[in-house]
């Protein structure tokens, strides 16, 4: 900070110096005057409405709302006048006279705003002897459930939709008394973000429905945990009680996903519990029935004697089990573990061409993204709404692929891969200052050649995509595991088509840690194992069926696509007889006498930090080296995209599982089109 | 500080001081009748000053805004940005929807060409070339009169390119409301021109450094505007020599109510408000002593008590030092046949209808106010309640994003100060009664 942008301002008769472009509110905050509030909120526009937090500025007649008064030099605020507290107990009262006085049966209760400032400027009765207003409730479709009574208009909501989520449905309908909070037509909110609105209400007009009735906030344990559906690595804790999850809701990371979180990890939690892999099962006469751990242990033996095993790693694994794989799979050669099963081509050695290079607060300052191979609204859709703030800071955005329905206008480009090379991008390339590409796995698993991969960094230096400074050329994964496992190196050796240049008559056995693509016909001729928690197409297919736990059930470590390892806390104990996967393959490596020195989950971790040790420094970014690929070639080859996700609310096993996603997929995805109905 | 009364009290305007001579509509409207009366004739001359000059020029008239808040209309030019290069805008306020006025209609429809070429020199004078007129969506007859003296205008090349030969290029629009009183308010006036719901803006910024479209932007009443060609022309001494200190010119006012010949009339700012409504309205209604109450500027003004209304000068500063204020010159007069609590819920139910539910006292007060109001007519209201009414009046007072909620506390509370021991006696009645 400068000399020149501080100021002189007195609080409360204190002295002190401030940034000049602070508010009223902010300035009190950093001398640890707490200002009440309703509508004001950090991510938000300021709305001034609730007017909660007067203050009073010496020489002005009136009390002022801090949250909207610039600071100027000299001033001097008062925030404990007996005026002050005079004017908020009157703003207090007249947002509890049409507040119904239902908290014993409203969720936000023990977690509300409006309840807690009545503590400090409620009265103990009421002087309201009118009749309180009641107000229909709205459907917001089968994640938010409205009790609008209870709705204190301030906004936030409607700021939320419009400026974080980019869906301009929801808004206030009527005048004075009569104001209401309605989405428009009352449909559910179509945005991935929209459960974020049950925390941003400061009362209990918007509260999670699957939530209802379940619980209260101090009876709940909170764990720290990652979001694992999408590769971000949102920041979430989950509440829980006892044996079950009862919500997720989001930790600020403001490096990250700031204060918000998609509906998939928000409201799939239903799924956690729902067909679930509760013991060892074997394939017997066709059909698999469940045995003892002894048995399975026995029969796994059995078959890796002597045999030529593949390691196929899932979508969700962490770090950790990464590595006790990788450690097991040593023993029986190499070339024999991957995680690319979408086929991801990567350059092998550089990690730039695997990760998310720009720093996800840099997305912002684009003015220039391309977007190709990947919807960043169901893929990532934390990445979305950065880029939604990027477009709003007027960058323009190009799109190759398909015709996707983004929250913003796309110039769009054609379908295929060599569309980067065309005029218009080439015109508006030539003019923007920090042009920013993302490219996803709809064309990363279809490229065929490695030229293609060096064409789009040779494109990237060509265009300033990359420079000294800064590299924006970036790589979309859906997958959470995928980029710890890459750094882990639990790949096979050819960058591109890596899944489908796997010889599998050089393999007998396979073991799936929770991947699908065991299901394909070209594994039918092999002995199938899979590791995992929900019974899906790969647990059906099977020949043996081992249960781990879900990622709440034990702790991991997750990478997310920046490079950012974190690490996700174990909530509860495992369900069934799940065993961790390592326990499980150092078990195996006893009964076949195979080294595996590792006791316990500390030992794994001590042998991972001894030899990946930036995978366990948690909350950095790793190191990554800057690359330099050149090519020749500029060409990109013929390379149209199949998407990884079409379905955002069923992408995964769990997903798949929860009766929450499917009622939104009834609901929000079959909702036919405004322009349609209209 | 308090003048003699012999130096407040001024005589009547004599007719060639009116600047609207054709008010009453009994002259041809447009542009023939208007250039009749002095409208269009050295307009080019005027713009031939410079900017600032005819900015001193209003300020020297001491020339206090017509909308209400009475504020230098000069000082509020002199807001605006200099060569910003930025589209300047002026918005000019026909939103005029407060109970008990009529004066911006009946310029409007009788006298446009006024407001036009005052459209034309304040936008000069700011260095807008665009100019918005926000007309009430009601104001349908006023809408086509208008739109048609523009018309005329842009044919004669009055406004447009080169308005006047002046080589100022200069454009006129009407926007129409659509029933809003809160789009009155200045900022919610913009909100709606701009295409948004009309609620008010927070101010800091004012709208001289972010106003419509978040350009440099004067938002001025319709008689303010209208009254600057004739300040321009009989030059601002003129002007200076009509009312007194500080409250100058002439002043339209709006007598309604229990009076004998309800009317618009121009009259000098100062003249004593017994005198208007004797001289102009025609008395009260059952003669002077049946007077209850004159609620002096427009609904959101509070009432004064008969005792007051003998004395006082329909100027700014003499109504606010008597716990009023001139507002829009909407004078309501009320008689003793009427109940005066009536007329104040009445009020109340208007402000509840027409709060924009933005921000919290507001939204939620009005209603409380209108219905112990409701109860307060029925006889229903103990001592202790009265109390709390006032109570809330004062909590909201103050306390809102715009001045509607002041604007609905503060006729309650006028109607408390003067009639508290009549409220509580009509109590004490109905108590005995049951």
């Amino acid at each position: 900070m400068s000399e020149e942008s501080l100021i002189n301002i007195k609080i409360n008769n204190k002295e002190i110096q401030v940034d000049k472009n602070l508010t009223v509110m902010q300035a009190c905050e950093i001398v640890g005057e707490e200002i009440p509030r309703f509508c004001y909120h950090d991510k938000l526009s300021i709305a001034g409405n609730c007017r909660m937090c007067l203050v009073e500025i010496e020489k002005a007649p009136k009390l002022v709302s801090s949250c909207t008064m610039p600071l100027m030099d000299g001033m001097s605020i008062i925030t404990n006048s007996d005026k002050v507290n005079a004017g908020r107990k009157g703003v207090m009262e007249f947002l509890l006279i049409n507040h119904p006085l239902d908290c014993p049966i409203c969720d936000q209760g023990g977690e509300c705003d409006l309840q807690d400032q009545a503590m400090y400027y409620g009265f103990d009765r009421s002087r309201y002897q009118e009749n309180k207003r009641a107000v229909d409730n709205k459907n917001m479709g089968p994640l938010v459930n409205t009790i609008m009574t209870r709705c204190i208009h301030c906004t936030r909501c409607v700021r939320f939709a419009t400026e974080v989520a980019g869906v301009p449905e929801l808004g206030m309908l009527g005048r004075g008394e009569n104001a209401e909070i309605t989405t428009y037509l009352e449909q559910s909110i179509t945005s991935e973000l929209s459960g974020n609105v049950i925390d941003l209400c400061p009362v209990g007009a918007l509260t999670s429905k699957p939530y209802q009735f379940k619980a209260r906030p101090w009876e709940l344990k909170r764990t720290d945990s990652i979001d694992i559906f999408d590769a971000v690595g949102s920041n979430i804790r989950i509440d829980s009680r006892a044996q079950e999850i009862l919500r997720v809701t989001p930790r600020a990371n403001d490096l990250i996903n700031e204060e918000w979180i998609t509906d998939k990890v928000r409201f799939n939690y239903d799924g956690y519990y729902q067909q679930r892999i509760d013991q060892p099962y074997i394939r017997k006469n066709g059909t698999l029935e469940p045995v003892s751990w002894s048995d399975a242990i026995k029969s796994l033996k059995q078959k890796l004697k002597q045999s030529k095993p593949l390691s196929l790693i899932g979508d969700q694994v962490d770090v950790e089990t990464g590595y006790a794989i990788k450690k097991f799979m040593k023993n029986f050669g190499d070339n024999n573990v991957e995680c690319r099963t979408d086929n991801q081509a990567i350059l092998q050695n550089n990690v730039e061409s695997i990760r998310f290079n720009t720093p996800l607060t840099e997305i912002e300052n684009a003015d220039l993204i391309i977007i190709g191979g990947t919807n960043p609204r169901i893929e990532a859709p934390i990445i979305n709404h950065k880029i939604f703030k990027a477009y709003n800071n007027f960058a323009e955005i190009f799109n190759i692929g398909e015709n996707l329905e983004l929250n913003y206008p796309t110039h769009q480009l054609g379908e295929d891969l060599s569309n980067l090379n065309s005029e218009n991008l080439q015109k508006a390339l030539k003019k923007s200052k920090t042009p920013l590409m993302i490219i996803g796995s709809g064309f990363l698993s279809h490229i065929q050649d490695v030229k293609t991969l060096k064409a789009l960094f040779e494109f990237s230096y060509k265009n300033k995509i990359i420079t000294e400074e800064k590299n924006n050329l970036n790589f979309l994964t859906p997958h959470a595991s995928r980029i710890g496992n890459l750094l882990l190196e639990n790949t096979t050796s050819n960058d591109c088509q890596p899944l489908n240049s796997i010889n599998k008559k050089d393999f007998d056995i396979v073991l799936s840690f929770g991947s699908e693509v065991i299901a394909n016909s070209e594994y039918e001729n092999l002995f199938k194992i899979y590791l995992g928690h929900h019974g899906d197409e790969g647990a059906m297919k099977a020949d043996i069926v081992l249960p781990t736990p879900l990622y709440t059930e034990k702790y991991g470590t997750f990478v997310n696509i920046e490079g950012r390892p974190q690490e996700a806390k174990k909530c509860h104990n495992p369900i069934g007889q799940a065993k961790e996967e390592w326990s499980i393959l150092k078990e195996l490596s006893n009964q076949l006498s195979l080294p595996y020195e590792i006791e316990s989950f500390e030992d794994l971790r001590k042998e991972l930090s001894k030899n990946y040790p930036e995978l366990l420094f948690w909350n950095n970014v790793i190191s990554v080296q800057k690359s330099n690929e050149t090519s020749e070639n500029n060409q990109f080859e013929c390379c149209k995209p199949t998407y990884p996700i079409s379905n955002f609310y069923m992408a995964d096993v769990i997903s798949k599982n929860s009766i929450t996603m499917a009622k939104c997929v009834e609901e929000i995805l079959s909702k036919p089109l405004l322009e349609k109905s209209a | 500080m308090a003048l003699k009364r012999e130096e407040r009290v001024q005589k009547m305007l004599s007719n060639q001081d009116k600047i609207f001579q054709n008010l009453h509509g009994f002259e041809d409207a447009f542009l023939e009748g208007a250039k009749k009366r002095g409208s269009w004739s050295n307009t080019k001359e005027i713009l031939s000053k410079s900017q600032n000059d005819v900015i001193d020029l209003v300020k020297s008239s001491q020339l206090r805004g017509r909308g209400g808040a009475g504020f230098s209309t000069g000082l509020k030019w002199s807001f605006m940005p200099k060569d910003t290069g930025k589209q300047h805008y002026l918005v000019v306020n026909a939103d005029e929807s407060e109970p008990g006025t009529c004066k911006d209609r009946e310029i409007i429809r009788n006298d446009p060409h006024t407001l036009i070429e005052g459209c034309l020199i304040a936008s000069y004078a700011i260095q807008a070339t665009k100019c918005y007129i926000y007309i009430r969506g009601e104001y349908h007859h006023e809408y086509v009169q208008l739109e048609k003296a523009i018309a005329e205008a842009y044919d004669n090349n009055l406004i447009g390119k080169n308005a006047c030969g002046s080589g100022y290029d200069f454009d006129l629009y009407v926007h129409r409301g659509a029933g809003a009183y809160i789009c009155g308010e200045e900022t919610a006036l913009l909100e709606s021109l701009e295409g948004k719901k009309g609620q008010p803006r927070l101010k800091p910024p004012f709208p001289a450094g972010a106003g419509l479209y978040g350009m440099p932007t004067t938002i001025n009443n319709v008689e303010s505007i209208a009254v600057v060609p004739t300040i321009l022309r009989r030059g601002s001494d003129w002007f200076k020599s009509i009312g007194a200190e500080n409250n100058t010119g002439t002043k339209v006012f709006c007598i309604s109510g229990n009076v004998n010949n309800p009317c618009t009339v121009e009259e000098a700012m100062g003249i004593p408000l017994k005198e208007l409504i004797e001289k102009h309205a025609g008395g009260v209604e059952g003669g002077w002593n049946n007077l209850k109450a004159i609620i002096p500027g427009g609904s959101s003004t509070p009432m004064l008590s008969k005792d007051v209304c003998e004395t006082v000068l329909m100027n700014f500063d003499d109504l606010r030092s008597n716990g009023s204020g001139l507002g829009t010159a909407g004078v309501i007069v009320v008689n003793k046949n009427n109940d005066i609590t009536q007329v104040i819920e009445r009020f109340a139910h208007f402000y509840k209808h027409e709060s924009c539910g933005q921000c919290t006292p507001c939204r939620e007060g009005t209603g409380w106010m209108f219905r112990m109001m409701q109860k307060l007519v029925r006889g229903d209201i103990s001592p202790e309640q009265l109390e709390l009414l006032e109570n809330v009046t004062k909590q909201i007072e103050g306390h809102t994003i715009c001045a509607l909620g002041d604007a609905a506390a503060w006729p309650i509370q006028g109607l408390i100060k003067n009639f508290k021991p009549e409220l509580l006696k009509k109590y004490n009645q109905k108590r005995k009664a049951s």
